[in-house]
């Protein structure tokens, strides 16, 4: 029994280092002086740390006005994404009607569409509709990914909400619109709030549609590809890229830790 | 939550209502992803005039990075997720022994859920890197004299290695998150029926956990091959174009040389091969009884 235990702990601390490892690493790379990060025989550890690096990428001009565009993409994606799927999760958690099955396979086949697929046809409709190389047109593709996703999310965190509180309310001469507002939808905040930091990761981190619509407005991902590939941006610039994007990621999912299984096994459902 | 999925419902009885409710975000859709698959489609095979030619097709099949494009992309789709599908698998039957911190054993592995393909290039070029740290650590450990290029064109296996292993560390978690939702599912007496019956761990996993977890395994292992056609910025930051992959040329083809045209023709191939395996899927997995 003891040994097993043991096997048990020790596979669990290796496959918790596989993970942690490359994100420490990355931490480390961010903030190590760029003269160590060159410097050969390298150290394993770096003589002193530096917040340098991190602080010559973030003074970048680029890089702030790439970081404003993707919390405003992020932002609109949200709203819109919640704007539309609302409605449409709460029909899928609360009606049987005919065509249900279609939507919910219409969802599935969405769900599995490539942003690769849309990212070029799109970016040819936006330079005719004027909407190319703004922060509008990549939220608008951002929303077109998350929809499927949120629309599930939003059905089950309805689901969730009794409807026979919904009903009681009613009996008790709310009207139906005031029976949502007052009753389901506080309750299906919280839920809510999860499906809006769901978008917000999935916009944050979008590269291909992002990197493909914008030139003079990229957003930050956009921006470290076209850096990396087009302009061969040096090491230390890559490695305080690479550890920014992750940080807020890891911020917000320590957060939702909670809820990082529903949130997500609804989603591959 | 998934259990109470198909009650029927007694609100709203207005007969149009869930239409009404479905309708915005069907209309976005179909602006937003089906208008643009048609016009993919239609991009590829029709000429700045509008007239129908195979030009584009042609031009995309006869360059140089076609064929290693397709074959660089199936490699590591045939690589990378079986090895997601094993770790994740292995993840999931430890969280499911519920050993004293499991709980933060799952935080931990969930975490790249968060991360992207383009920060996981980047975290894992700061380790396979010339003077990244697996070389620091090989050399100061003494395993190697000189620090040994792994990201470069002369060692295409170790770029490929490299790309597998990221993809690994990124996408595991995916696979996670449904085969421990999967394992939640199954009933804990089936276990104790083969305790029973003298069925040791290895038996009772070989002949009733994984048979029962076969569904979960089906949808994790195809979600991954459909989102590995997708492969792009993992690629990109790690090789460059060295190792090119079908989105990559995708990019380079529209960004680069300016040509939508066979930009789309690539879009409509990897479009192509994510609906030939969503049809697999919904062949093979239709949910049974299942409501979203």
């Amino acid at each position: 029994m003891t040994v097993r235990r043991v096997g048990v702990y020790a596979a669990a601390l290796l496959l918790s280092a596989w993970v942690l490892l490359p994100i420490l690493l990355i931490a480390l790379a961010a903030a190590t002086p760029r003269e160590d990060l060159y410097r050969w025989p390298r150290p394993l550890w770096p003589d002193r740390l530096s917040l340098e690096t991190l602080a010559f990428f973030v003074r970048q001009e680029s890089v702030l006005a790439a970081l404003g565009n993707s919390l405003v993409v992020a932002a609109l994606t949200i709203a819109l994404a919640i704007l539309l799927s609302a409605p449409a999760g709460y029909a899928l958690a609360r009606h049987r009607f005919r065509g249900r099955e279609a939507v919910q396979l219409g969802i599935l086949a969405t769900k599995m569409f490539p942003a690769t697929a849309l990212a070029v046809p799109l970016a040819v409709a936006f330079l005719r509709w004027g909407l190319y190389d703004t922060l509008l047109g990549v939220a608008l593709v951002h929303t077109a990914l998350s929809v499927p996703f949120v629309t599930l999310i939003v059905a089950s965190v309805f689901r969730g909400v009794p409807a026979e509180l919904e009903e009681a309310a009613m009996s008790l001469g709310a009207s139906r619109v005031g029976a949502f507002v007052r009753v389901t939808l506080p309750m299906a905040l919280p839920g809510l709030a999860a499906a809006a930091i769901f978008t917000f990761i999935l916009s944050w981190n979008e590269v291909f549609a992002a990197t493909l619509l914008t030139v003079n407005h990229r957003t930050l991902p956009a921006l470290l590809v076209h850096s990396v590939v087009a302009e061969g941006a040096p090491l230390h610039y890559r490695y305080a890229g690479g550890f920014f994007l992750v940080l807020p990621a890891l911020v917000i999912i320590f957060l939702i830790r909670r809820y990082l299984l529903t949130l997500w096994g609804v989603t591959v459902r | 939550m998934p259990g109470e999925a198909d009650r029927p419902r007694r609100l709203l009885p207005g007969a149009a209502t869930p239409y009404l409710l479905v309708l915005p975000a069907a209309a976005y859709l179909a602006l937003f992803v089906l208008y643009p698959m048609v016009q993919a489609v239609r991009l590829g095979v029709t000429d700045a005039q509008g007239a129908w030619t195979l030009e584009h097709v042609r031009r995309m099949a006869s360059d140089l990075y076609f064929w290693p494009a397709v074959r660089y992309t199936l490699l590591v789709t045939a690589l990378a997720v079986p090895l997601q599908v094993a770790l994740a698998l292995c993840i999931a039957l430890l969280v499911n022994t519920r050993f004293p911190g499991h709980t933060a054993f799952l935080y931990v592995c969930a975490i790249p859920l968060a991360v992207s393909d383009l920060a996981a290039g980047l975290i894992w070029l700061s380790l396979f890197t010339e003077r990244g740290y697996l070389n620091a650590a090989l050399v100061q450990w003494g395993v190697l004299r000189s620090p040994f290029n792994f990201l470069s064109y002369e060692h295409p296996a170790w770029l490929v290695g490299a790309i597998v292993t990221t993809e690994v560390w990124r996408a595991t978690a995916i696979v996670m998150v449904v085969l421990v939702a999967g394992l939640q599912l199954l009933p804990r007496d089936y276990v104790e029926t083969a305790a029973v019956f003298g069925a040791n761990r290895w038996q009772t996993l070989r002949h009733v956990l994984l048979p029962l977890l076969r569904p979960s395994l089906q949808t994790a292992l195809i979600i991954r091959t459909v989102l590995a056609f997708q492969l792009f910025a993992t690629v990109v930051t790690l090789s460059g174009r060295l190792v090119p992959v079908l989105a990559g040329e995708t990019y380079f083809w529209y960004s680069l040389y300016r040509n939508p045209h066979v930009a789309s023709v690539y879009a409509t191939l990897v479009l192509l091969l994510s609906a030939l395996f969503t049809w697999v899927y919904l062949r093979t997995l239709r949910p049974e009884g299942e409501g979203a």
